[in-house]
């Protein structure tokens, strides 16, 4: 199956389009799940989120139930979570904080690290019984600035080395307080009826903003009186970081609640703000701290991590549930020296733009729903990926999408990854071909 | 491993059947039952005048019910001004995911008046949602505690604090509507 024929990427011919089976097709879906999901770092959850010895919480990810602890010790630990026992979902709330893990079904009792301590009845095990190999199992994790990743397959990189150009987008976010970033209590969850890569394109899409979200704009032209910015001229560029993660990193339209004061916060937020500023110039240098204060970032961590820094700072992630859906979890992540007057002008900055009861969040997902519509209609095979395929890209060009879809296809069609250079030459320019029936057939 | 958490607030033992009681009790639910079919028929403006002008109107995250919108993430943290913004959203054509509107039913009971101070009244409530649009049904289901005002004679609300049941918002995708 050429699974490959899905992307047609063709520089040389300013070309980049996707089949639209790549987002209906059952085969295709099974794909991912062994290509991408069993194989590539996907995030599992902050580390602030158990600061003390014993906190846990769980998780699904790629549909495996997990969950994560600090242990007595304030090492960091991830469990798959399933008894070794017998099979039952030992961590079966969503957060806590606990002296052991217990499996209800026959009370087996695990350590914070996983170790088995407790087995009620042990002498009905005979002597070849090893309580050694029966602790809970952990899959392969790593974290970086508090970012916790696990990835199913032991061959793949290193964390660090697959995170490529993330990283320092990473280190932008992370750097922001000298006490580090903290992900506050309360998460947004929610479903879309729509394949996940939708949800991952429009997340670093800057071309629909002033279009999908105008009536985000005159609310805020209203609460602040500015004019909406017109299509095309916000400025900023979009960049591939490497292994298919992208960003887009644009000029603030308003302020930003780490450090750019923007009247809507009042004058008596405006030295406080400066003064901050100042702190993370002293901290950081000019250049970086003024990216970090003045500029916003769209950052796609490939396959479904996305974290925007933008009227606040979400991190994103997504679970396909099939070829037509899939779970959207995203929490809001704080400078941890925040507190007051200071944090509230930032959660109420999350408010306006972000989340389920949000001004803009509800258009993006009446978009991509109605996308993956549109796609049962027939008649159009394609769609276009090449908005800016002919220039230096810019932020609301379509290049960090292309960087996606070029390492999506090297993953499911088996074939390297190479990073195309998208004017002058083309090293990895791929014939093109129509991708066969098994591919094209939808679900119902 | 995790403690069960207590209810949110022990619901008082219930109004005394004195009329003033019977009347303050059907008040509430009049003023209950008038946002619902307000909301329900999208005469907005009508909605809103319902609120004074410091109202508040909160919806905490599913898995957060006792959030708290200064610390925490919720999902929604209107004062008025953002209550009238949302107002004008709904009723424009950018608000995309209700443009053309959805068709919606509420249903209001249980309704307790839980205090009852001068002219501050505390009540609460089942609440449930039904939205149909595009082919979709979803009902939002939850508890919704309100503070109520009497100025000029008349009730008004000040704070409203809407609680889903749900896990999450998995059939819903987003919160577009006014609960
Ligand atoms: S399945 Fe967990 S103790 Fe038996
Ligand atoms: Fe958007």
């Amino acid at each position: 199956m050429d699974v490959g024929s899905l992307v047609h990427d063709r520089p040389d011919l300013g070309r980049f389009r996707v089949h639209r089976s790549a987002m209906v097709s059952p085969a295709v879906h099974e794909l991912e799940r062994q290509r991408i999901f069993d194989r590539c770092w996907l995030y599992l959850g902050h580390e602030s989120e158990v600061p003390n010895p014993g906190d846990y919480a769980r998780r699904v990810v790629a549909e495996r139930p997990l969950f994560f602890a600090r242990t007595r010790d304030g090492e960091l630990a991830v469990f798959h979570n399933t008894c070794p026992h017998r099979g039952a979902l030992v961590c079966r709330t969503d957060r806590g904080n606990a002296e052991a893990f217990r499996c209800f079904y026959h009370a087996w009792t695990f350590d914070t690290t996983g170790a088995l301590v407790g087995v009620p009845d042990i002498e009905g095990y005979g002597p070849d019984f090893d309580r050694g190999e029966m602790g809970l199992r952990s899959p392969r994790f790593d974290s970086f600035r508090g970012f916790v990743f696990v990835c199913f397959d032991r061959d793949t990189e290193p964390l660090r080395e697959y995170l490529a150009g993330a990283a320092e987008y990473l280190d932008l976010v992370a750097d922001q307080d000298p006490g580090g970033m903290r992900v506050i209590p309360g998460s947004n969850r929610y479903g879309i009826k729509a394949n996940w890569k939708l949800l991952a394109e429009n997340s670093v899409d800057a071309y629909h903003t002033p279009f999908t979200h105008r009536s985000f704009f005159d609310y805020m032209a209203g609460a602040a009186g500015r004019e909406a910015p017109a299509a095309g001229d916000r400025r900023g560029f979009g960049r591939s970081l490497g292994n298919g993660h992208g960003v887009m990193e644009n000029d603030a339209g308003y302020g930003r609640p780490i450090a750019m004061w923007h009247p809507c916060y009042g004058e008596e937020a405006r030295a406080e703000m400066q003064g901050i500023k100042d702190e993370l110039i002293a901290r950081h240098g000019r250049d970086k701290a003024l990216r970090m204060c003045e500029k916003t970032r769209n950052l796609l961590i490939f396959p479904n991590l996305v974290i925007n820094d933008i009227m606040a700072v979400t991190i994103r992630v997504f679970q396909p549930t099939g070829p037509a859906g899939m779970d959207v979890t995203a929490w809001q992540l704080v400078p941890a020296g925040e507190a007051g007057a200071r944090l509230r002008r930032r959660l109420d900055s999350f408010l306006t733009f972000l989340g389920p009861g949000g001004f803009a969040t509800p258009d993006d997902v009446e978009a991509v729903e109605s996308c993956q519509q549109g796609f049962r209609s027939g008649g159009v095979e394609w769609s276009d990926l090449s908005r800016g395929m002919h220039r230096e890209p810019r932020g609301n060009d379509e290049l960090q999408m292309r960087c996606f879809w070029r390492r999506w296809r090297s993953l499911v069609a088996g074939t390297p990854y190479v990073e195309q250079y998208e004017r002058g030459l083309t090293p990895g320019a791929v014939p093109e071909t129509a991708p066969s029936p098994e591919l094209t057939a939808a679900a119902d | 491993m995790a403690t069960r958490p207590a209810p949110a607030r022990p619901f008082a033992a219930g109004l005394p059947a004195d009329p003033a009681s019977l009347l303050l009790q059907h008040e509430v639910e009049q003023l209950l039952y008038l946002e619902a079919r307000l909301l329900d028929d999208w005469d907005l403006d009508a909605w809103l005048a319902l609120y004074t002008p410091d109202a508040r109107y909160v919806v905490p995250t599913t898995d957060l019910p006792e959030g708290d919108p200064r610390s925490d993430l919720v999902f929604i943290d209107d004062d008025r001004d953002r209550m009238a913004a949302r107002v004008v959203r709904l009723q424009g054509r950018h608000a995309h995911r209700e443009y053309p509107w959805s068709r919606t039913r509420r249903f209001v009971s249980n309704v307790m008046v839980t205090a009852a101070d001068g002219d501050e009244i505390e009540a609460t409530a089942a609440v449930a949602v039904w939205r149909f649009r595009g082919g979709e049904s979803a009902p939002f289901v939850g508890r919704c505690d309100v503070r109520l005002r009497r100025v000029d004679g008349r009730l008004r609300l000040c704070r409203k604090r809407a609680v889903l049941d749900h896990e999450a918002l998995s059939d819903h995708g987003a919160l577009s509507i006014i609960l």
